[in-house]
């Protein structure tokens, strides 16, 4: 029949060189065009939320009592330099967007941050070095997996009291479980390929092992999922403080401006609109954006 | 000879893909005699599944059927509505697949999977009731008891993961065979099985087609299998019948060079100490084929002549061949 | 599935639970600050009032004392009195809980009614219109914040078209005296018709609100997993036996297709929990999620404490029913 198959490879074989196949990966996501589009959204709220004091057009915190309520520039009574029209203290709610951002973009991103470091940490430990150190983690694991996300973060407040730092904290206690998972599923996997045999046999310390042979070649499912995650830390931070348990006043959070806007939706669509149409082109832009990652980068995802 | 059950003329079956048209059955014809067992050999890529998930009325997109008229009894399965098709589908023509893991629905007993066979097709069951329903599972206990099941009554209820590789064998062909067709279709009965299941199904196959005067085709890469079971063997490669003939004829004389190599490659006791020798080489890709002889790259015998269209040749009474270098060009 | 196998999966959740309420324990017992003060704030109390609170508390005994209590105590159902409502906090929240699971299950529903129509529309029109708007649907689903989108549409339906109420449970005109506890049921045992509209009509908003991102889910999940039974060999295999169309999508391929969605739907049905706050906040629902809202800001700390521990273990629970009804509706698995 057909002719029989070359002799496979006996020798054990280092996978692909990481970088080879991060740059590879890197040229598959950008030729998704949708989400390179995402990307350069994303990377445009940054930018809007680093340079605030500077694209922002007014103070965000400056109340005009002449302007409560002042409709966006397209209607009736609207003028330009208040583009999005102005909430119930006259405040220009543009330029509330505009520092908002930064109260989004810095609270995901730490939280992403810190929870993606202790995830990756606590990960390679239990799925490194199993025994009781596995079964300890998983089990906490296990636990805060029994609290639905939004509820545990609000417990948590109600207790700590409202403040940025808190809100980072709330979410992160819970939000390192889900590196976790990951880094510890990988872990249980790579341990066993031959490589790491390799760097065993020749008497690499168990660090040398986690963090030098084992974490570069699993970075990939990590990066995708904690883009992925930065969209939810990113609503939740947002219904936090739509329900008041957030940043406080006078601070502009889009979640508080929707709040505030709740109470003037008769007459006033726009102060509630603007701040949650923010939340949701950020966040779709983010979730476009890890999906085109996610399809680049997880070798499950490919054809 | 009376006219043939299925007669498939001039079959071309093509794939829509991104890298372009692929042509996997291309110009084929078969012809199916009643009671006969019908043997069609080629290794995987060849167009043997194809051509008969053809006649099923079975390609899926972006598969289509190109051209071709496929007669089974005289009518056009191609000119047949949807509707018509699948009351032909199950009835006249059955078809069983190459692993009854994968083709029996985990979800349902084995039961429903063959009492829905019924359903669909058996137009002399009481209309309606519990006189229809009793008439059924009736029916359905004495097809596994057919196929060799004991207490078939019992394990009706049971689901297929509950049965061992070679008895859910046994189910999907008690299901192809359920309503009596005139056809069966077997594609790759025993690759799933292990050698000594293999032979009980085979032989069971072969026992029922007595029994039932049905015919046979049976799709497989095993030249063994065809020796032992097969009236007619038909040779397919890259999508074209190569040759085409009676069993023992085929396999004592091959014409075709790819049948000798398919004969050379696989080990027999009366040719013992000598080497195996596989083919070199490999199926070419279907996109774009040249019109040259499509074993041409692989042909220990290729010359300048193999590069124009090669047409099927008679060689024999029934018979046919084509290769240049055998038989005669049919007029 | 044996019950043995039952009963030692039911054992398996007794440390997670454990788990679940030392935490809830520990997020009031170990914050800084006195409780008594925080929970007593600016009103005024006589000492003996507040050295009543401090002992109802348990707050002068050891702390593994307390978390022993505070288990044993919650296992009877006892959590304590609620400063604002001077009542037990059980009761309190035995009574908002109708609202709240009437709510879920009316969410629960429109999420499955449109998700697994769609999703299963878009798998067997893969590449269509339909399938493409399903797609960007479905991220949208998930990408709205909850509480703007309910916002939306309360502005749209209630305010702009007033076809639909802005909020509350039923008008004043129709209010019944309860029997169930769940309106939508309770109208209609008293027979009245108009109230069960009126009812109806205030719920739409927020169920849709509330079921929007579990739609969104459930309808990916559907079409992915639609997708890939439609591929599966007992698919062509139906087909080859001359089935209807009708019975190879529905009984053949749905059923296997739909495992996965029930799990999931029971997963994200925890999810729900969550999201009952933010809606009833936004729709003054008179449920659970907005007592809890309202009880930070009161600094009714026990009864926050019992919410919470009654959402999580509620979570827990429903995680293992979705375990339990994947084993069920999967013959292949086998505990």
């Amino acid at each position: 029949m057909s002719a029989p198959p070359a002799p496979a490879l006996l020798v054990p074989e280092a996978p692909q060189k990481a970088e080879s196949i991060f740059h590879r990966n890197l040229a598959t996501f950008a030729a998704n065009r949708l989400a390179m589009a995402s990307a350069v959204v994303v990377v445009l709220f940054v930018l809007m939320a680093v340079l605030a004091p500077f694209v922002a057009p007014h103070d965000p915190n400056e109340t005009d009592l002449f302007r409560r309520m002042q409709p966006p520039a397209w209607l009736p009574g609207g003028e330009w330099s208040y583009a999005l029209g102005c909430d119930a203290l006259g405040r220009d709610i543009l330029s509330r967007i505009i520092y908002g951002a930064r109260i989004s973009i810095f609270i995901g991103t730490a939280v992403i941050l810190v929870a993606t470091s202790i995830g990756i940490l606590a990960g390679l430990a239990s799925g490194y070095l199993r025994g009781w150190v596995d079964v300890v983690i998983s089990r906490i694991v296990d636990i805060l997996l029994g609290f639905p996300y939004l509820i545990f973060a609000i417990g948590l407040m109600a207790m700590m009291g409202p403040g940025l730092w808190n809100i980072i904290l709330a979410l992160a206690y819970k939000e390192w479980v889900i590196p976790c998972r990951v880094v510890r599923g990988e872990t249980l996997v790579t341990r066993e390929l031959e490589y790491v045999e390799a760097a065993r046999a020749l008497g690499a310390s168990r660090w040398h092992i986690m963090l030098r042979e084992i974490l570069p070649n699993i970075l990939s499912p990590v990066i995708v999922v904690s883009t992925i995650r930065m969209a939810h830390v990113i609503i939740l931070e947002a219904s936090l403080s739509f329900l008041g348990l957030g940043v406080q006043p006078p601070t502009a959070s889009w979640g508080s401006m929707v709040a505030d806007g709740r109470a003037f939706i008769l007459e006033a669509w726009w102060v509630s609109t603007f701040p949650g149409l923010a939340i949701l082109l950020l966040v779709l832009a983010i979730n476009v954006a890890s999906q085109g990652l996610r399809d680049a980068f997880d070798p499950r995802f490919q054809e | 000879m009376s006219a043939p059950l299925l007669d498939v003329r001039g079959l071309r079956t093509v794939f829509e893909t991104r890298a372009g048209t692929v042509c996997a059955v291309d110009g084929v014809d078969v012809s199916v005699h009643r009671g006969e067992c019908l043997g069609i050999v080629g290794e995987s890529g060849s167009g043997k599944s194809v051509t008969f998930a053809s006649v099923m009325g079975l390609v899926k997109s972006p598969g289509r059927i190109e051209a071709g008229t496929i007669l089974l009894d005289g009518c056009d399965l191609r000119g047949l509505t949807p509707k018509q098709m699948r009351a032909v589908r199950g009835k006249d023509i059955a078809m069983t697949m190459q692993d009854a893991l994968t083709a029996l629905n985990p979800a349902l007993t084995v039961g429903e999977q063959i009492a829905e066979v019924f359903d669909a097709h058996d137009y002399t069951l009481p209309r309606r009731g519990s006189a229809r329903a009793r008439a059924i599972r009736d029916k359905s206990a004495e097809m596994l008891g057919l196929v060799g099941i004991p207490s078939a009554e019992s394990r009706l209820r049971q689901y297929p993961h509950e049965f061992s590789g070679g008895m859910r064998q046994r189910i999907m062909i008690a299901i192809a065979l359920a309503c009596r067709p005139k056809l069966l279709i077997a594609d790759e009965p025993t690759t799933a099985l292990d050698v000594t299941i293999q032979a009980q199904v085979l032989e069971l196959i072969t026992e029922i087609r007595a029994r039932l005067g049905m015919s046979v085709v049976l799709i497989t890469h095993d030249l063994g299998v065809v020796a032992e079971h097969c009236d007619r063997v038909m040779v397919m490669y890259a999508g074209q019948v190569i040759e085409e003939g009676p069993t023992a004829e085929v396999i004592a004389q091959p014409q075709h060079p790819y049948t000798r190599g398919l004969l050379a490659s696989i080990p027999r006791p009366a040719l013992r100490g000598q080497p195996i020798r596989p083919i070199e080489g490999q199926v070419p890709d279907l996109i774009g084929l040249p019109p040259q002889c499509r074993f041409y790259s692989r042909c220990p015998l290729h010359r300048d002549a193999c590069l124009a269209p090669v047409a099927m040749r008679s060689a024999g009474p029934n018979r046919r061949v084509r290769c240049i270098l055998s038989g005669e060009p049919v007029e | 599935m044996s019950l043995g196998k039952l009963l030692e999966r039911i054992l398996q959740l007794l440390p997670v639970l454990l788990g679940v309420s030392l935490i809830v324990f520990a997020m009031m017992a170990l914050t800084p600050g006195d409780p008594v003060q925080i929970m007593i704030g600016d009103q005024s109390v006589t000492p003996e009032q507040e050295a009543a609170l401090r002992r109802d508390l348990g707050l002068d005994r050891p702390i593994h004392e307390r978390f022993f209590l505070f288990v044993t105590d919650a296992v009877r159902g006892d959590f304590g009195e609620s400063f604002y409502h001077r009542r037990p906090v059980a009761d309190v929240i035995a009574e908002r809980l109708p609202a709240t699971i009437e709510l879920s299950l009316v969410a629960l529903i429109v999420a499955l009614a449109t998700a697994i129509p769609l999703g299963v529309l878009a798998a067997i029109r893969k590449n269509s219109v339909l399938d493409r708007l399903a797609t960007v649907g479905s991220l949208l689903g998930v990408s709205l914040p909850g509480f703007w989108f309910g916002i939306l549409l309360m502005m749209l339906f209630a305010v702009h078209l007033q076809i639909l109420p802005v909020s509350g449970r039923i008008g004043y005109s129709s209010e019944i005296v309860p029997i169930t506890g769940f309106l939508l049921v309770d109208t209609l045992l008293r027979g009245n018709l108009s109230a069960f509209w009126d009812a109806l009509s205030h719920i739409i908003l927020p169920a849709i609100t509330l079921g929007l991102p579990m739609t969104a889910i459930l309808m990916r999940v559907t079409r992915t997993s639609m997708l890939e039974v439609l591929r599966q060999d007992y698919v062509t295999f139906a087909e080859a036996k001359g089935l209807s169309r009708r019975r190879v999508l529905f009984r053949h391929a749905l059923k296997n297709a739909l495992i996965p969605t029930v799990s999931v739907a029971a997963i994200e049905t925890g999810s729900l929990l969550g999201g009952n706050m933010i809606v009833e906040t936004v729709f003054g629902w008179p449920g659970l999620g907005r007592l809890v809202v309202e009880s930070i800001f009161l600094r009714n700390y026990p009864l926050v404490q019992a919410a919470v521990l009654f959402y999580a273990v509620t979570y827990v629970l429903l995680n293992f029913a979705a375990d339990l009804l994947y084993t069920a509706l999967n013959p292949r698995v086998k505990l």
